[in-house]
């Protein structure tokens, strides 16, 4: 949870740096609202029981309840987050990360804008967050759905194979080209021709270059649809130089609670002089521990505040309270400073 | 359990807001340039009981739930989190008549499932199961519950529970003071208004009935019955355990000769110097621990606000020792909502509508989920988070003060056209240096639209790029509700 809370601190501080807002939707939608929205994947939404009430199933993303949420409240314009948990029927494969329940974090901008400035927006928070969570380095892809049809026009896919030559085309990150051309040509059906046509386009990678290369070139010029994709693609990569995405941690112990001072004695019969420090800590809004012993052994004390990363213990000692003083010490280093420390009389 | 939890009656559950929604969705059909695919929403209706929280209303829960987690830090507390469902066998026998009320999942083949109904039966599970003995947790997340429609006008499915518990074997009486130092300080902190905090004893109460002459049996019964004093009066509560509940006449006076009692430390010792109550081996205990809690509360400094009350009595499920209850002395208009209770109460009222926050110790829990039964003693609260936000929107909707749903701090905005470039590069240097900026996704928006954003969102200052300024080299910086201006000397970086 400690990491957790890390991450989000850093995911949700970038999303309200672009001034976004939150929204929240409950676990559960219509059945209703969610049929007909996920495909093939409907079989894996998890529906409630029919108790005799309206038909519900837990949310499967957080974009449909978006979509929602902007229709029921008529909303036109809004760029908000969202953090919430989701809930997929997939086999639990844990090792590669997949449960039933599991958080999804998502940011989009709704409404209608001048072209690409909130695209590049977007692509912008990418590249903050994943700089600043510190997980090595990354790439981001880009590509547009209008490229994509405008090329499988013009390599001859037939309009009604264009969804399924395209998830096929979608497994290039994880299968070789022969793999991929194989399921186009003999699972899907599409020409040999057609298929080598795609093989010429789809090993390109690169920049604004690109896309100026491909408003050149003679087969790719002939869709318009792909020449609007690559002229916004241009657009976008103009803005995206001027938001300078382009490029730019140890092992510390994670803390599972934020306590700053763990307050202790040192001999027996201190329980209430801790517990009145303890309290004046607290009403001074530092964070603090005491041990729910009447009599505690000094080093189990100190080893509480190993165990749990505590920096500092207060100590307080039969003669330091005579003298009016309280002993601070750094819990790591052992050094200790004398503070002066009259115990509040008036209890 | 204690779980305390408020909402307020909710446009989507009256039957006139219904009727008026219909009429809305309508008329918003009927709009012309509406995408076409909107149509497939026009006539959803959220799932019944549930609720959207809008900008305005996350940003309230915001500072609610930062006032509420510091605390806890404060106070060393862990934070876990458990499935939004768990297994409905776990879920079993735990909430009595509440059970009905608990979602199941459609039986899909698998292990069968159910929503949590609260916080505190996952807690035990999760003890249990990871063999904790000891841990200090705080746990704040959304439970659900099938009320029925008809006796629940007003009352979510769907809401916050925000829960502080601490497990293990320590001595008596610290953590359970801690756990009503923590109130206090939330309750302080949220600036609601005076508060009460009102203690008892499980074991008080059962010696106090046992001396007073009620049957073993019909101790819970009684309980709930004495429980209602916050609601009704002495005589209607005497009236029902005499007349509904069989109780003799003379223990019915009896006891209403103690629940009449509320004080200190003072009031535990005259109770246990009391010839009746005295009798009561379970009373003494209870009493014995509440001159010690006390004695904790007043080193906590917290003793100003907290009454022993004889007559709080509590869903007693679970409970097995202390028990308390914070309410707020001034209860503003409360609508048709009323409490939603925790488990193991009945499914009527069973906590007064001021009351923001309920608990106590309960030290049989975990071990109806060990295979050994092994026992890990618990305290706990639980703060009614949902009546909190309604109290919190209420403020907000009455004060003048607008309350702002993004943190952004300066708007990057142009004077003349063409100054797109300018104004995302700038943007792009503010929000690498970590400052909360926006832009307007616009290519030649106008000065006063932008102004007008900064008004409408409360963005307190505004970077003006014009011509001749970037000539000069410098941008204007102005506050926006004062329009003074600073000019700061700016070259837009050419390293692109």
């Amino acid at each position: 949870m400690a990491i957790r809370e890390k991450v989000f601190n850093t995911i949700i501080s970038c999303f309200k740096r672009h001034g976004a807002e939150n929204i929240d939707t409950p676990v559960f939608e219509l059945k209703e609202t969610l049929t007909g929205k996920y495909g093939e994947d409907s079989k894996l939404i998890y529906d409630l029981k029919d108790q005799g009430g309206e038909l519900l199933s837990l949310r499967y993303d957080l974009t449909v309840p978006f979509a929602r949420y902007l229709a029921m409240n008529k909303v036109t314009n809004i760029k908000r987050y969202h953090i919430a948990k989701v809930y997929r029927r997939d086999n639990p494969a844990m090792t590669r990360g997949r449960y039933r329940e599991f958080y999804q974090c998502d940011f989009d901008i709704a409404g209608q804008y001048d072209p690409m400035i909130p695209d590049a927006e977007c692509l912008k928070i990418v590249h903050e967050i994943l700089s600043e969570l510190e997980l090595g380095d990354f790439r981001i892809k880009v590509n547009d759905r209008r490229i994509l049809d405008g090329m499988f026009a013009v390599c001859g896919v037939p309009d009604d194979k264009f969804r399924t030559i395209c998830s096929t085309v979608d497994k290039l990150d994880k299968m070789s080209w022969e793999d991929v051309r194989s399921e186009m040509v003999k699972e899907k059906g599409l020409s040999e021709e057609a298929a080598d046509q795609i093989g010429q386009y789809v090993s390109l990678q690169g920049g604004m270059d690109l896309a100026e290369r491909l408003l050149q070139d003679a087969k790719m010029s002939q869709s318009k649809q792909a020449c609007a994709g690559l002229t916004d693609m241009k657009q976008l990569f103009s803005y995206l130089q001027l938001f300078q995405v382009t490029d730019k941690a140890s092992a510390e112990k994670v803390r599972t609670t934020e306590t700053q001072v763990m307050v202790a004695s040192a001999q027996k019969n201190l329980l209430e002089e801790r517990l009145r420090l303890t309290a004046e800590l607290w009403n001074a809004g530092i964070k603090a521990e005491v041990m729910y012993k009447k009599n505690p052994k000094l080093l189990s004390q100190l080893q509480h505040c190993e165990d749990s990363g505590i920096p500092l213990v207060a100590i307080l000692g039969e003669q330091e309270l005579k003298d009016g003083v309280v002993k601070l010490r750094t819990v790591h280093s052992r050094e200790e400073v004398r503070f002066s420390y009259t115990a509040s009389l008036s209890v | 359990c204690r779980h305390v939890a408020f909402t307020d009656c909710g446009y989507w559950t009256t039957w006139l807001g219904g009727l008026c929604h219909w009429t809305v969705l309508l008329l918003w059909c009927c709009t012309p340039e509406r995408p076409f695919w909107l149509f497939l929403f026009d006539f959803v209706l959220l799932s019944p009981g549930t609720r959207d929280y809008n900008p305005k209303q996350m940003a309230i829960r915001e500072k609610v739930f930062n006032t509420i987690i510091s605390c806890f830090k404060r106070h060393g507390a862990e934070n876990i989190d458990t499935p939004v469902f768990e297994l409905k066998e776990t879920l079993t026998g735990k909430y009595g008549e509440d059970s009905k009320l608990i979602y199941d999942l459609k039986d899909q083949g698998g292990e069968l499932l159910s929503l949590r109904y609260d916080l505190t039966v996952p807690f035990a599970r999760y003890l249990a199961m990871n063999k904790v003995t000891n841990i200090k947790r705080y746990h704040i997340a959304k439970v659900y519950r099938r009320d029925n429609p008809a006796m629940t006008r007003g009352r979510y499915r769907e809401f916050y529970q925000c829960d502080f518990d601490i497990a293990g074997q320590y001595d008596p009486m610290i953590p359970d003071a801690e756990c009503l130092k923590i109130v206090h300080e939330i309750l302080s902190e949220l600036e609601l208004g005076d508060f009460r905090i009102k203690v008892n004893d499980r074991r008080i109460l059962d010696g106090m009935f046992a001396v007073c002459g009620v049957p073993d049996d019909k101790f819970r019964t009684i309980c709930s019955t004495v429980d209602k004093l916050d609601k009704m009066s002495w005589e209607d509560v005497r009236s029902e355990m005499v007349k509904e509940k069989g109780l003799s006449e003379e223990a019915a006076d009896q006891i209403g000769q103690y629940v009449s009692l509320q004080g200190g430390m003072d009031l535990a010792e005259r109770l246990l110097q009391d010839a009746k109550m005295s009798q009561s081996k379970q009373a003494c205990a209870g009493l014995t621990d509440m001159k010690q809690l006390f004695s904790y509360l007043q080193l906590f400094q917290v003793t100003d606000k907290v009454v022993f009350d004889l007559s709080l009595a509590r869903g007693l499920d679970y409970y097995t020792g202390v028990i308390y209850e914070a309410i707020l002395t001034q209860t503003g208009p409360v609508p048709v909502a009323a409490a939603q209770n925790g488990a193991g109460e009945k499914a009527e009222e069973g906590v007064s509508v001021g009351s923001v926050a309920g608990g106590g110790r309960y030290d049989g829990l975990v071990g109806m989920f060990d295979p050994k039964g092994r026992k890990v003693p618990c305290v706990g609260v639980s703060i009614g988070i949902e009546r909190v936000f309604s109290i919190m929107e209420q403020k907000a909707e009455a004060s003048a003060e607008k309350v702002r749903t993004t943190e952004t701090q300066v708007m990057v905005a142009s004077a003349q056209k063409n100054l797109l470039e300018e104004r995302l590069r700038l943007t792009a240097e503010l929000w690498n240096a970590g400052i909360k900026a926006e832009v307007m996704y616009k290519k030649n928006p106008k000065l006063l639209s932008q102004l007008q954003h900064c008004e409408d969102s409360g963005i307190p200052l505004v970077a003006i790029l014009g011509e001749q300024e970037l000539k000069d080299g410098v941008v204007k910086l102005r506050t926006v509700h004062s329009r003074e201006e600073v000019r700061f000397s700016y070259t837009a970086s050419l390293s692109v």
